[in-house]
């Protein structure tokens, strides 16, 4: 077990709409063959040159490739735990209903209570347990697409693991990650978890009809989280009072490819 | 980060190189781990023993090539070591520094039987 987050290496599950299926066998791949050679003899020196997370990388470019045949906006959802993803995921799927065909992916540790609050909209989700692991990775995602329809044409939200530090490390294939920060946590949360930051394109300060009631510093937040990633666009919301909405559901469908 | 995965990655690529190559024991393994890759290097040291048992690479020494974070300034074009990917330029203050390197995680090469 990783002694840094606790992760390891358990059975994953994915429960779809469809019967449990026994995982699929990993579709075979080829590592690339990066100018592995063997020296001479002599010296018994193989040089790799290989990049860790090579194989991750080539199962989210088969991801994307996928999305983008589709038409499909994926979009990477991470955040730590309680900000408040799947409440605003709900929310998000209920004001897009009727306007693009939409799917989730919802990972967590242990238990499918979050694909049931999504598929209480309607809205088709596969969960994905990850057991110990504390992160989906591009493979999870392969192995989870053929138990759904795909959203031709829509959205596809992957709800991450509640982690500000491993889900930062692994392409999914998504189009972008989206960081989601709850002004119950503290401002220096970008400068603590500086690498969720800087991989996110949009962070969405959340939360903030609670802002009255607390000390949090949205100023100060937001400029940490420039000095990480000075290119990050921010939208405050509020995803109970319905504040900030307007401009995240604006934000999405920018980014939508139709 | 997640170390544990990473750590089984790299016994991936060994074991593959295995087969590409030849050979049936991994005496070092040679890691670059960039200071802002987000690896710990401790974790990982824990971590590769335990991804390694039971492979061609079980026993086999680990070596960590560690290489400095280095960020270039978009402002004054300074080039500098940085600590962190967040760190202000230390010719003319100014943050959203590039990475030019230190962000790498890459098993280098193998000393095999």
């Amino acid at each position: 077990m990783c002694m840094t987050c606790g992760c390891g290496s358990d059975e994953v599950l994915i429960r779809g709409r469809k019967p449990l299926n026994k995982p699929k066998a990993p579709v075979s791949f080829r590592l690339h063959r990066v100018e592995a050679k063997v020296a001479e003899d002599t010296q018994r020196i193989v040089k790799l040159e290989q990049d860790i997370l090579h194989k991750n990388d080539l199962h989210a470019q088969g991801n994307r490739e996928l999305f983008k045949q589709h038409g499909m906006l994926a979009l990477n959802l991470v955040s730590s735990p309680g900000s408040g993803k799947t409440t605003l995921l709900v929310r998000t799927l209920q004001a897009l209903q009727g306007r693009y065909p939409l799917a989730v992916i919802e990972g967590d540790q242990q238990t499918e209570q979050d694909a049931d609050r999504i598929r209480a909209t309607g809205v088709s989700a596969v969960q994905i347990n990850t057991g110990k692991g504390c992160h989906l990775d591009a493979q999870m995602i392969e192995r989870a697409l053929p138990e759904m329809p795909l959203p031709d044409g829509g959205m596809l939200f992957i709800e991450n693991v509640g982690n500000l530090v491993c889900p930062a490390g692994f392409d999914l294939g998504e189009f972008a990650k989206v960081v989601v920060l709850s002004v119950t946590e503290g401002e220096d949360k970008p400068l603590k978890y500086p690498d969720m930051f800087r991989a996110a394109e949009l962070m969405l300060l959340n939360k903030c009809d609670l802002l009255p009631y607390l000390t949090f510093d949205v100023e100060l937040a937001e400029t940490y989280a420039r000095r990480v990633n000075p290119d990050i666009r921010i939208i405050r919301l509020s995803a109970v009072s319905g504040e900030g909405m307007d401009a995240w559901l604006s934000w999405l469908e920018e980014q939508h490819p139709g | 980060m997640h170390e544990m995965s990473l750590a089984q990655n790299v016994r991936e690529i060994i074991e593959q190189a295995a087969l590409d190559q030849g050979f049936t024991r991994v005496k070092t393994v040679w890691l670059e781990i960039g200071r802002l890759s987000c690896v710990e290097q401790e974790a990982m040291r824990f971590c590769f023993s335990a991804a390694m048992q039971g492979s061609v690479a079980e026993d086999a020494r680990l070596e960590i090539i560690d290489t400095p974070g280095r960020g270039l300034c978009p402002k004054c074009s300074h080039e500098a070591e940085i600590e962190n990917a967040y760190d202000a330029c230390s010719q003319c203050g100014s943050y959203g520094l590039q990475l030019v390197s230190g962000d790498a995680m890459r098993v280098k090469e193998l000393e095999v039987v």
